[in-house]
């Protein structure tokens, strides 16, 4: 991420999950995102959507680029670039693309997951033209402005993004050791996107010249323009700047290898912190593959809200934990789900892993009440309504259009995604725990303090 | 239809064009285009209502998601708790959904969870708040038991036995993080121990050992009131509509005695300049913050101190942040903000450096805290106030958005017009207005200078600064009191 913020470990594929909704009332309207699409001649997929709530406009790219696509010795360079698209162009000079838009009273960011690597301009509607110039120049003339120092004035950014997101930060190495420890050593999930202090300090100007030739070319990105727009006008518009832009050689998806984990592999690291973390972590459907939308229900079931089992019975009776958290982290290659608990103080992580186990084991045994599982389904329908309102920055329906039409499906999936997790009964949850979270292969990651405070 | 025929022109430019053969006339890329008038907003009017106990309520319409939102606004906060009983306005507000009516903890978030509602309770200094934000067919059954959490707490033991544990836990945890470490730091340098902004909102160790329920109802009984409260409702609701379901739950809402606020008294600023270093041995960045005593809320100043502030550390392409990241490459990024409360809050520099570069940080800090004393140009001027005011549309999107908007009205007490006059405020603001409200809030001789990082490696640097007397402290000094 460009601004101070945390990298996204994972594509904005999947909605978040602290949702909800009405079920049993009136049936809600069925969710509808008008949309235009259509293809420029250089294969950049352009998306327009009209929503005139407030005089905004949201101008959201997507590369299909993220780290998935970089190879060992070069980790964390698609992040990197990222930064660079905002540091000039051919005829933007260096630190105009943010003066010109703060001048118009707009905003913008960008992020980088392990899939694809997402830019975001929000501005008043009149400004639309600023922004197109701007995206149109930097996708087809980035490296008329680029030169190693460039490259090294936001190596220096990144490097102190790397120290103050994870170096720093309280039990900040243990997701990149659990993603180390998830997947093979030669499938790109197996690095973080922030990359390593030395693939860092490795990245030349030469690897920005060939990656931008083989990542950013129109034909692998699309273009969504969300908010308070005339369609014709703004097709025209897009045609303006964008039809110049030259077309690149084709793609290749990115072939990784089968990742499987056929065993328990469990490790414990030291922490500059006061107290233990378990990290429990398996692999499991990609993002909307079967069992996907199964296992985020799971993971509200076991820590999603007071009343969840082990949120209940870790946090709530036993005051073992301090915290408890489960999440399915979907992705393009695949996904893990992950349970996380604080022990405190005082308290064993072993006897907070053995609840643990017993609430899995017991999920896998028998079906979830439909309460359970209705609660679940209702909070994601709210949440879905939510992600409605906005139509910029991350998570916004113009960054939602883009991650629908990545995914492969049409950009307006909305009522279908829903319909992934509404369609669900307890037998289903039941079989995602059976199916993807068995006790005897999986990870096992134990954090503990460096010495006793 | 323009469609078409830039379709045409795109045909006959491929005759003539074989490198974009589908291109129109290629676009002037020598300067930015021209942009059009600014659109304005135009904000759906606050319908203000009164509940039969004169409960105020103030609506607001937003029909796009069939969601709504309600907050209920209590004039107490952090800055009304007693001496000696720091943290009680945070605790009763967290402990508000611990227990309501006739529900224990667990039904209250049951039933909401099953709802698809999202009920929050909090304090900040100067307000607390009850939030409700559900499914518009699912109001009717969600205000009853907001109304219970707002009106009728219990309190109950365990609840807060598990709450005060839960917190004294997460201020060991804090000690862990250097991020967490520096607010603690610096609220203390700045303000002292008496002063309640010298002290975060949820107290200190001791006080929050000792709170207990009778505590918390004193406070709860003594501040929630209807006369000391406002319903705000935005989204997919009409005023007609909403009013009859709030009656049943909040009109009958009594006034107990009559509610008296002390003012936090306005903090005394420092005289010299101090430094604070907090040893965090091994951190890979030093946290940093430099500031004093900032303005109130009230301040005749404000829209003088938004461009100022915009300059200098409000904005991505703000002084601070260009050099200290885009120049420097010392942090990931850098910005100061004024911490606007009822009374006088912070002004704060803010930055997370790396800890090889933490001395050579402080010296362009200052560099830029000095520096913008100095008259800005005209070119800087604009952009900031036309980033402020021209961005200022965005903040109304969403109904949380419209009823955080409608919070700020009532707790600070602004006019009415005051969203329809804020472009225009913010326009109106002169280069020598900026320039007297930095030589009055920014005199960074005065300044309080605390950094959180790896002592051993950064004091000597700082030591050759001289920027003032140096204090060293553990963290469990700056932490556990």
């Amino acid at each position: 991420m460009r601004r101070p913020a945390i990298i996204l470990a994972f594509a904005l594929s999947v909605m978040p999950l602290n949702a909800q909704s009405p079920t049993s009332s009136p049936v809600p309207p069925r969710l509808e995102v008008p949309y235009r699409l259509f293809t420029l001649a250089n294969g950049l997929t352009v998306i327009l959507h009209q929503d005139r709530t407030v005089p905004v406009v949201a101008v959201n790219v997507w590369y299909h680029v993220g780290s998935a696509n970089e190879r060992r010795g070069r980790t964390g360079f698609a992040h990197l670039f990222e930064h660079l698209m905002f540091e000039g162009s051919k005829d933007v000079k260096e630190g105009e693309f943010d003066t010109l838009l703060e001048g118009a009273g707009g905003n913008n960011n960008g992020s980088t997951s392990n899939d694809r690597t997402n830019y975001v301009i929000d501005v008043p509607s009149n400004a639309l033209e600023l922004a197109l110039y701007l995206e149109s120049d930097r996708m087809a003339y980035l490296l008329d402005a680029m030169s190693p120092e460039r490259v090294n004035g936001q190596r220096d950014v990144v490097k102190n993004e790397r120290r103050q997101s994870y170096e720093n930060r309280p039990y900040g190495m243990a997701e990149i050791e659990l993603d180390a420890m998830l997947w093979p050593e030669n499938h790109p999930y197996n690095w973080p996107t922030i990359g390593s202090m030395e693939d860092l300090t490795a990245a030349s100007y030469q690897d920005v010249v060939d990656f931008f030739k083989k990542y950013y070319a129109p034909n692998n990105a699309s273009l969504v323009l969300a908010g308070d727009i005339d369609l014709d006008r703004a097709e025209a518009l897009v045609h303006k700047w964008f039809d110049e832009v030259p077309r690149g050689g084709p793609v290749d998806p990115v072939a990784p290898p089968a990742a499987v984990l056929d065993t328990v592999k469990k490790k414990t690291i030291m922490d500059k912190v006061r107290l233990p973390r378990v990290y429990l972590a398996w692999l499991t459907p990609r993002a909307y593959a079967p069992g996907d939308a199964a296992l985020d229900v799971v993971s509200s079931v076991l820590a999603g809200g007071k009343n969840s089992r082990l949120y209940k019975r870790l946090v709530y009776d036993t005051q073992m934990a301090q915290t408890v958290t489960a999440r399915q982290q979907s992705g393009t290659l695949g996904s893990s789900f992950v349970i996380t608990a604080t022990a405190r103080p005082g308290k064993s992580i072993s006897e907070i892993q053995k609840i643990i186990d017993e609430e899995v084991e017991r999920l896998r045994k028998q079906a979830p009440e439909p309460r359970e599982v209705q609660r679940a389904i209702n909070e994601t329908e709210a949440s879905f309504y939510r992600a409605m309102e906005r139509v910029g920055s991350f998570g916004g329906k113009a960054d939602q259009l883009n991650a629908y039409y990545s995914a492969g499906g049409g950009p307006d999936y909305f009522a279908e995604d829903l319909a992934r997790y509404t369609s669900l009964a307890p037998s289903d949850v039941q079989a995602a725990a059976i199916g993807w979270l068995p006790a005897d292969r999986r990870v096992e990651l134990v954090v503990v303090p460096e010495a006793p405070q | 239809m323009s469609r078409a025929r830039l379709m045409v022109i795109a045909v006959l430019c491929g005759i003539v064009s074989v490198a974009f053969p589908h291109a129109q006339q290629r676009p002037d890329r020598s300067k930015p285009p021209a942009l059009d008038p600014a659109p304005s907003l135009n904000l759906p009017p606050i319908q203000k209502r009164m509940l039969s106990n004169g409960l105020p309520v103030w609506v607001v319409e937003a029909h796009k998601v069939p969601l709504v939102q309600v907050n209920l606004v209590v004039m107490a906060g952090s800055g009304d708790d007693p001496a000696g009983k720091f943290g009680v306005a945070n605790l009763t507000a967290a402990m508000l959904d611990e227990g309501a009516g006739s529900r224990s903890s667990l039904e209250i978030a049951d039933a909401m969870d099953y709802l698809g509602a999202e009920l929050g309770t909090t304090s900040s200094s100067d307000a607390s708040a009850i939030r409700l934000n559900v499914p518009v067919a699912r109001l009717r059954d969600a205000l009853p038991i907001m109304a219970d959490v707002a009106i009728r707490p219990t309190f109950p033991g365990s609840d807060l036995e598990r709450l005060r544990q839960e917190r004294l836990t997460a201020l060991l945890q804090a000690r862990d993080d250097p991020a967490q470490i520096v607010p603690f730091a610096f609220q203390r340098a700045v303000f002292g121990t008496t002063h309640r902004y010298g002290t975060g909102q949820a107290g200190t160790e001791a006080t929050i050992k000792a709170f207990t329920a009778q505590d918390l109802k004193t406070f709860h009984d003594g501040m929630y009131q209807p006369s000391n409260a406002t319903l705000i409702v935005a989204g997919d609701i009409t005023a007609d509509g909403v009013m009859p379901l709030l009656e049943p739950q909040f009109g009958a809402w009594k006034a107990g005695a009559p509610v008296r606020r002390t003012p936090v008294p306005m903090a005394s600023q420092p005289t010299q300049a101090q430094v604070t270093i907090v040893d965090v041995p091994k951190a890979a960045q030093s946290q940093i913050r430099i500031g004093w005593v900032g303005v109130p809320r009230s301040t005749p100043d404000y829209f003088s101190l938004e461009v100022l502030n915009t300059i200098l550390g409000g904005s991505f392409t703000s002084r601070l942040n260009q050099n200290l990241r885009e120049e420097h490459g010392y942090a990931y990024g850098a910005s100061s903000r004024f911490d606007m409360r009822l009374s006088a809050g912070p002004f704060m520099a803010a930055a997370g450096v790396q800890t090889d570069k933490t001395a050579e940080s402080l010296q362009e800090f200052f560099k830029e805290l000095n520096g913008i004393q100095m008259p800005v140009s005209s070119e800087e001027l604009t952009k900031a106030k036309n980033y402020v005011a021209l961005s200022f549309p965005s903040g109304f999107e969403t109904i949380d958005d419209l009823a955080a908007h409608l919070e700020e009205l009532v707790v600070y007490k602004l006019p009415d017009d005051y969203f329809e006059r804020y472009v225009a405020n913010i326009q109106a603001v002169t280069a020598a207005a900026v320039q007297k409200a930095a030589a009055t809030y920014i005199q960074p001789k005065k300044f309080a200078i605390v950094v959180v990082g790896d002592r051993s490696v950064i004091e000597p640097k700082i030591r050759a600064l001289n920027l003032g007397p140096i204090r060293v402290l553990t963290v469990d000094q700056v932490v556990g009191s």
